[in-house]
């Protein structure tokens, strides 16, 4: 009876997890400041991080938000806040493309609900649930993906000397 | 409607709000974060699918695609400075030069 009422907490957890998750996607949307956008944005992950926890991939959870909370998102409150300027479009909000980009998202959104519905495999025997720990994450990761993890940091390198090349680009245009 | 389905609807969902987001926001920064909650609904999917399957790939993945945002957002946000040296603003519609 525990384990089933402890299922149930599972699923309620779940559940208010995702529509918190899809309440912060949706205020993005509105919302006027970017600091606002942004805390909307942190708060999201921050829930997708719980929503991570409750699957049983703990650890993706602590990557969530030490890297995007942590890392990515900090980075662009302190721009936001550099750039905080009174700004004409913190006063018209949405652009030109407001009414199709809407039809478009919705006609898109329905589509991938559409493929979800029909395409997105069944859990239903919770037999089938074939978790795994942060073991198997290692050994994968250190013993098969090591050349792909070992690519990204080329790739990491790539950006920030790209980041260096536009700045000074920049600087040496103006003079 | 089992779990699966309600946590890659929520994914679908997250890309298709991000997306919306960077057609019909204005301002700059806030398409950049728009394409990072896109980026977050597809992580979620991934996570789904590979705790369902049991396929650590999966999350192997999903650690790749957490570099890839850092990257991105490294290289997205001096550019982003950039045009608003240039403008000095951050209205996406002010930098329409190449608009015949």
């Amino acid at each position: 009876m525990i384990t089933g009422l402890l299922d149930n907490l599972d699923t309620l957890l779940l559940i208010a997890f995702g529509t918190g998750a899809l309440a912060g996607g949706v205020l993005m949307l509105v919302l006027r400041h970017p600091m606002q956008v942004a805390i909307a944005l942190i708060s999201t992950m921050v829930l997708l991080g719980g929503i991570y926890g409750l699957l049983g991939v703990h650890f993706i959870a602590a990557f969530q938000v030490l890297i995007y909370v942590g890392a990515v998102m900090v980075f662009m409150v302190y721009v936001i806040m550099l750039l905080d300027a009174r700004d004409p479009s913190f006063k018209r909000r949405f652009s030109g493309m407001l009414a199709p980009g809407l039809a478009f998202g919705l006609v898109f959104l329905e589509l991938l609900a559409i493929g979800v519905w029909y395409g997105a495999p069944s859990s239903s025997s919770p037999a089938g649930r074939a978790g795994f720990g942060l073991q198997q994450f290692a050994e994968a990761f250190l013993n098969e993906y090591w050349l792909h993890f070992e690519l990204t940091s080329v790739l990491l390198l790539a950006a920030a000397v790209a980041t260096l090349a536009v700045i000074k680009g920049a600087r040496k245009r103006n003079g | 409607m089992d779990r699966v389905h309600l946590l890659v609807a929520l994914s679908a969902a997250l890309f298709a709000l991000g997306l919306i987001g960077v057609i019909i926001r204005r301002n700059l920064l806030i398409m950049l974060m728009c394409m990072e909650l896109m980026l977050n609904g597809v992580i979620l999917s991934l996570v789904t699918f590979a705790e369902q399957t049991g396929v650590a790939a999966g999350a192997v993945l999903v650690f790749l695609v957490f570099v890839v945002a850092a990257a991105e957002i490294a290289i997205a946000i001096p550019i982003v400075l950039l045009l608003v040296r240039q403008k000095r603003t951050l209205d996406a519609d002010a930098f329409s030069d190449l608009k015949g």
